[in-house]
């Protein structure tokens, strides 16, 4: 089928770029903001890992055998189109309405060509499910809306969030303020590193909803589910860096928690390992992630002892904001109630320091809000601070990253 | 239409259904507003709804048992009601299967997964056993449930329904030998039978509320065991209310021998509740 | 709606009124839409009502192919965005697919075997109004604090227990609709086996009649499963039991094995019936009896048995033993073999017949083509390790409604346009009934095939927002949506003005037309049909 797809995609293609180009100018029109033509891909992205070749193989034989199959059935069809036309005066033979052989012809055929799909299928489910003797294990935690990667056997561990900003998405009449990259989407802080031909292990979880561990080129699309650990496993044997995205529906931001996973050399996946245990050791766990705004530009050292004042706090609070809160409670701050309330005007967020600290660290279980205990102190008392100064809320108050500190003691 | 055609009786247009259909928009309406704590809109809602809902089936089946004392069921109708109710019993039975399902899953998969190695490290020292409160609920130890003995209550509900069966056969030969004063007896014995039924069930629940400390909360095993016991209980309430009404209409001295498949539809669905109830005394109490 | 009906208001002053007085008032004044229990009457309600909500539905699903029609939010919240794709499946399939083919049981069915109406006419019209109330609480769902269901059609826990009031009123409207549609079928089931005309035997129904008979089984079998998923859903919302969750022994998992084991037979439900039509209209139009009626007969029947066993396939991804896999990818592989016996079936009916090409047959050939590449793309699916890379892509929205739109809905329209002159006594207009076709036909395939590619090349499902390699396929199906969508509007056109102002039509329109609505029945027909049941030869 793929040749039969091919032709008619490309047909499809020429009709449908002129309507576009038409299309795309009411467009235009209407949202004022510019379509961007990527270069596009009709079949499975390149296989690296074993898997994922046998894959690519059994997808194309199958395609191949349902064209023909399909070739050969609507040629039948056709051809009586053509040859038993009323108005070429065709008479119909009455007769021909029964044919017990022709029936177990018919039954028998397709059955054998399943079959014979069947084989090769089994060998490479067969082969997917061997989790045995892995060379490294890693630990993947699943929340709304990012990815947690815990390197057991090296005792550090980090989280793994879109590193996209809002300003290059948009909101829902605001426009984006800024072009979007070339990996718009597609792009996290922190990937997750593998060394080149080992054998991985995932143990794949959740902590909130059902998520899915999706890598299209590494032969993997494994769900996260809350309370149980499902195993699987890939052997990259190509250096580079690889996309995916969750697959499975978890809320809101469900478009927006992809994946990235670098395949390195043996060697530099050492060094790696290294500067990881530096930066997210077991220790630092909790306050693992650093959001992007900073670990893009590394000016933000973390320094537990720092003091902020109103203006620093605010600047660095709005860019924390921009990457993890502005998506439920908006730039306005006014949110979407009921389900995503507005921070503007909010008690909590007027009240006293220590309850929104706790507010923000525990997460409100069963709602959407979850824990933020993974960005840093500084980061908290920035952003704490900013919402605490912004919009309706002029509070006067500054929250310092050792109010948030001793507050996770507790 | 009617009788003109060919026998067959069509009922004539009908108020009852779109009467049905506003009951209910009102109880799904009420009941997702009570069960979201939208009150008094929520209980005022279902129990508007609710009314209307009883004043429809009393309509709806005393126009039914008109018809039918009216004589306006031909032998096609009646055995157009046997391939219903049939099929209705059918599809109660693949309701009741996704509950047992569940059951059966919790207990083959769900949990046995939750004790394995792989998930050890989320659940230490979970022990997957049945009765289970589950690895996260069972931590508490003010959660803690005793396990129900089947030899009690339950062996004792057992032995009522099936007796309750019994009765209603007997009922059925005394009708079908026109033998009314055992038919009333007969339909008297099983209706109590299940009352009683019943009542014991209500007590036993009370039990494992104040005594047992086995919660619909309960994990798994108190929402499986909720779950089929309440639904069936529920089922058992119908039917004995069905059997109350046929009770009254045989004292009015409704059906004939040769046809009363109003009576016949009503044993059937107790004989159907009573095989759910052997499974469930089988798989909900026995094999814990 | 019914009263726009024709089929119903002319037939009552053309002398059938007086054959016998009926208790109801007779056709013509509208309230009776309420209390009818004229099998045609309810047929038609079901038809005007799943024309409106193939509308509504549509419409959410335009509204998420102009958010789709490039990459960034333009005009819909996430979670809007959300709530749209859900309630677009829900509606499409419980209040558009579903009804609209009870509509056409209603009609046809006592016709077909020679009976006066269906076995139980009140409970019919209570299958009927019960979807009402249904409806409104879907609609209603999206005006409600934290609006409609958002998570997905599957309505997998535990996203579905984060929600708020709006998924308990989806919930409530899925029990209610559950309750119609087995009502409906326990109903259509009954009328099949025991209101047969004198000598017509079972063998001898019409293949449309045998669809249903097993489709009515295969709900009446599912829907009470589905309603025993939701109900364990609700109380883990809100009694706190633990049935889908791991902290108190339960599992998320086990909610898609009950779900799933309703969901894929559910998709037959969707299919069988559009099969009866189809296999009515080609014999009609090859003017030659049905090829292989026996099979086509077993094989429907083996379909819906093989479909019990299948539903593992939506779940490859949940992390099954292997076994499970394979026993799942084999069952469902076979489905291939039935189906394929059908479609050939089809074919070698068009053999050796004398064919012409009106727009039901248009409908049907299309239909052939289109759902058997449907047909293959699900085979490819079922290929466990494929499926790995495929699973929750647009290749999976992309096979679905190849099955579904050409499938379901292009089976509906064939039989629309078919019996159309046999319901209204008018004719529609061929030209538009072509217009519609092809504009349709080219529509469809821009709008969906790409959505191949946007799978194969590891685009997620339901998402607002998307990388920029996806963009220019997005683009192209958002262009094929809108086109797609506003040819059906042709549709519609064309039903009113037939209704409306529709040159006279035959009493056997189709020349090759053989089954009794046709044969037996003067266009349009009465409103009381076949009291005395016809003499079969
Ligand atoms: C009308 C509805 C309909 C129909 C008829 C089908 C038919 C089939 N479907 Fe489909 N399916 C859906 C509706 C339908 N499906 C929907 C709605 C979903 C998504 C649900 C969701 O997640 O939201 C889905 C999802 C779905 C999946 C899960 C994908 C995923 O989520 O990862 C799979 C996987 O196996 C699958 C397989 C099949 C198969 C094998 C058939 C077979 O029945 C097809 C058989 C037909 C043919 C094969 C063509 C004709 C045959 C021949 C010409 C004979 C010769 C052929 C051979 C020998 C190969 N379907
Ligand atoms: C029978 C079932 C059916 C039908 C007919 C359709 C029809 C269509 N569907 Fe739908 N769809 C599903 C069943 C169906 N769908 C299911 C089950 C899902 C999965 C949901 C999930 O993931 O949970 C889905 C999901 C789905 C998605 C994926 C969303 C996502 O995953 O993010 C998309 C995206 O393109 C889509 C598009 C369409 C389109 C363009 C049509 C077109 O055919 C529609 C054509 C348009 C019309 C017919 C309306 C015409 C309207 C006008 C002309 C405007 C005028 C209006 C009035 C007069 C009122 N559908
Ligand atoms: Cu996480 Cu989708
Ligand atoms: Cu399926």
């Amino acid at each position: 089928m793929n040749s039969i797809f091919l032709n008619i995609s490309l047909f499809i293609v020429r009709v449908a770029k002129s309507l576009a180009a038409q299309m795309s100018l009411m467009i235009f029109v209407l949202f004022s903001s510019k379509s961007v033509w990527a270069d596009y891909d009709v079949n499975i992205l390149p296989p690296v890992t074993p898997i994922s070749h046998q894959i690519y193989g059994l997808h194309m034989y199958i395609l191949y055998v349902c064209a023909a199959i399909f070739i050969i059935v609507f040629a039948m069809m056709f051809y009586s189109i053509f040859k038993f036309r009323k108005s070429t005066g065709a008479k119909p033979d009455v007769n021909f309405h029964e044919s017990t052989l022709i029936e177990i012809i018919w039954t028998i055929i397709p059955f054998i060509i399943l079959i014979a799909m069947a084989i090769p299928a089994t060998k490479t489910v067969l082969d997917m499910k061997d989790t045995s003797n892995p060379d490294i294990t890693i630990k993947v935690t699943a929340y709304q809306w990012g990815w947690r990667y815990d390197y057991s056997a090296d005792d550090f561990g980090f989280y793994s969030n879109l590193s996209t900003p809002w300003s290059q998405i948009g909101q829902p009449g605001v426009p984006a303020t800024e072009a979007k990259g070339k990996d718009y989407l597609l792009e996290v802080d922190n990937a997750m590193v593998v060394p080149v031909n080992k054998r991985v292990r995932l143990l794949v979880t959740s902590n909130d909803v059902i998520h899915g561990w999706y890598m299209p080129q590494l032969g993997v699309n494994q769900y996260g589910i809350p309370g149980f650990i499902k195993d699987t496993w890939f052997k990259a044997e190509k250096v580079g860096v690889y996309k995916g995205q969750c697959s499975q529906i978890c809320g809101k931001l469900h478009g927006y928690m992809p994946i990235t996973v670098e395949v390195k050399s043996e060697e530099d996946y050492v060094i790696w390992v290294k500067s990881g245990q530096a930066k997210w050791g077991k220790a630092a766990a909790l306050t693992a992630s650093v959001d992007n705004s900073v670990s893009r530009s590394d000016t933000q050292a973390e320094d537990p002892a720092k003091k902020f004042t109103m203006a620093e706090a605010k600047a660095h609070g709005e860019k924390v904001y921009a990457t993890n809160c502005v998506a439920c409670h908006q730039l306005t701050g006014k949110g979407q109630p009921p389900v995503f309330p507005a921070l503007s005007g909010s008690k909590v967020v007027q009240g006293p320091i220590d309850q929104q600290i706790g507010v923000i660290l525990n997460g409100r279980p069963g709602t959407a809000m979850q824990s933020f205990a993974r960005l840093s102190d500084t980061d908290l008392a920035a952003v704490i601070t900013y919402t605490k100064n912004s919009w309706d809320n002029n509070t006067g108050k500054v929250v310092q990253p050792s109010d948030v500190k001793g507050a996770r003691k507790t | 239409m009617s009788a003109t055609t060919g026998g067959y009786y069509f009922a004539p247009p009908s108020k009852w259904p779109i009467i049905g259909s506003s009951a209910l928009l009102f109880m799904a309406a009420g009941g997702a507003m009570a069960m979201n704590q939208i009150q008094p809109y929520g209980w005022t809602a279902l129990a508007i709804g609710f009314a209307i809902l009883v004043y429809m089936l009393f309509g709806w089946f005393g126009q039914v048992i008109n018809e039918s004392e009216s004589g306006l069921y031909n032998p096609q109708v009646d055995t157009s009601f046997r391939w219903s109710m049939s099929w209705f019993i059918f599809s109660e039975i693949m309701f009741f299967a996704a509950f047992f399902g569940a059951l059966y899953y919790a207990r083959s998969f769900s949990v046995p997964w939750l004790g394995d190695l792989d998930n050890a490290l989320i659940w230490q020292g979970y022990d997957a056993k049945w009765p289970t409160l589950g690895p996260y609920i069972g931590q508490t130890a003010s959660n803690q449930f005793g396990a129900m003995s089947p030899w009690g209550i339950p062996l004792l509900n057992t032995v009522l329904l099936l007796s309750s069966g019994v009765t209603v056969t007997w009922a059925h030969h005394a009708l079908k030998a026109n033998h009314r004063g055992q038919l009333i007896a007969g339909l008297f014995l099983t209706v109590a039978l299940g009352f009683t039924f019943l009542g014991f069930q209500i007590y036993e629940y009370m039990h494992a509320y104040s005594e047992l400390n086995l919660k619909l909360t309960s994990g798994v095993f108190g929402s499986t065991f909720y779950m089929l016991t309440g639904f069936h209980g529920f089922h058992v309430t119908l039917g004995a209310v069905m059997l109350t009404v046929i009770m009254f209409r045989c004292i009015k001295g409704h059906f004939k021998p040769n046809q009363h498949f109003g009576f016949e539809a009503v044993s059937w669905y107790w004989h159907f509740v009573d095989v759910v109830w052997l499974g469930l005394f089988l798989f909900v109490y026995v094999l814990v | 709606m019914a009263y726009t009906n024709s089929a119903v208001a002319p037939t009552h002053d053309s002398g059938h009124a007086g054959e016998h007085e009926h208790h109801d008032h007779g056709p013509g004044s509208w309230t009776r839409i309420f209390t009818t229990t004229n099998h045609k009457d309810i047929g038609s309600m079901y038809l005007w009502f799943s024309l409106f909500m193939f509308f509504v539905g549509g419409s959410m699903a335009l509204l998420m192919r102009l958010e789709l029609f490039q990459p960034g939010l333009q005009i819909l919240q996430p979670e809007l965005y959300n709530s749209l794709t859900t309630v677009h499946a829900l509606i499409m399939i419980f209040g558009a697919v579903m009804p609209a083919f009870t509509g056409f049981a209603n009609w046809l069915i006592p016709m077909q075997i020679g009976a006066a109406d269906m076995a139980f006419p009140r409970m019919n019209n209570w299958s009927f109004w019960l979807m009402i109330p249904a409806a409104i609480l879907l609609f209603a769902s999206f005006f409600v604090p934290g609006g409609a269901a958002a998570s997905g059609w599957t309505l997998y826990p535990p996203l579905s227990i984060q929600a708020g009031l709006g998924l308990d009123m989806t919930i409530l409207a899925i029990h209610i609709l559950g309750a119609s549609s087995i009502m409906g079928s326990i109903n259509i089931i009954t009328t099949l086996l025991n209101m047969r005309a004198p000598g017509m035997t079972l063998m001898k129904m019409p293949m449309f009649c045998w669809t249903w008979l097993i489709t009515a089984y295969l709900m009446i079998a599912v829907m009470p499963v589905l309603a025993g998923a939701i109900t364990m859903l609700l109380t883990d919302r809100h009694f706190g039991t633990s049935f889908f969750n791991a902290a108190g022994g339960g599992d998320p998992t086990m909610f898609m094995h009950i779900f799933w084991f309703f969901g894929h037979p559910e998709v037959y439900i969707l299919i069988l019936p559009a099969f009866g039509i189809v296999s009515q209209i080609i014999p009609t139009f090859a003017r030659k009896p049905l090829f292989g009626y026996a099979s086509m007969v077993y094989a429907t029947a083996s379909i819906a048995m093989l479909s019990f066993i299948v539903w593992g396939h939506h779940m490859f991804t949940v992390g099954m033993p292997a076994a499970g896999q394979l026993f799942f990818m084999y069952a469902t592989m076979l489905i291939a073999v039935p189906t394929g016996v059908k479609i050939f079936n089809w074919i070698a009916t068009m053999w050796r017949g004398s064919l012409s090409f009106e727009t039901p047959m248009l409908f049907c050939i299309g239909f052939l083509c289109m759902f058997t590449l449907g047909g293959f793309s699900g085979l490819v699916l079922s290929i466990v390790p494929v499926d790995i890379t495929l699973h929750n892509t647009y290749y999976v929205v992309a096979h679905f409604h190849y099955v579904l739109f050409p499938g379901a809905i292009w089976g509906l329209m064939a039989g629309v346009y078919f019996w159309l002159p046999k319901f209204t006594g008018r004719m529609y207009s061929e030209t538009l009934g072509k217009w519609h076709f092809w504009l349709s036909a080219i529509s469809f395939n821009i709008t969906f095939f790409p959505q191949h590619f946007l799978g194969l090349a590891g685009m997620p499902r339901r998402i607002p927002d998307y990388a920029l390699q996806f963009a220019e396929w997005n683009m192209i199906s958002s262009i094929g949506a809108f086109i797609l969508g506003f040819s059906q509007l042709l549709f519609v056109w064309n039903i009113v003005s037939c209704i409306r102002s529709g040159e006279k039509a035959k009493d056997k329109q189709w020349e090759g037309a053989d089954s009794l609505e046709w044969t037996n029945l003067p266009s349009p027909v009465p409103y009381h049909t076949f009291e005395t049941a016809p003499i079969l030869k």
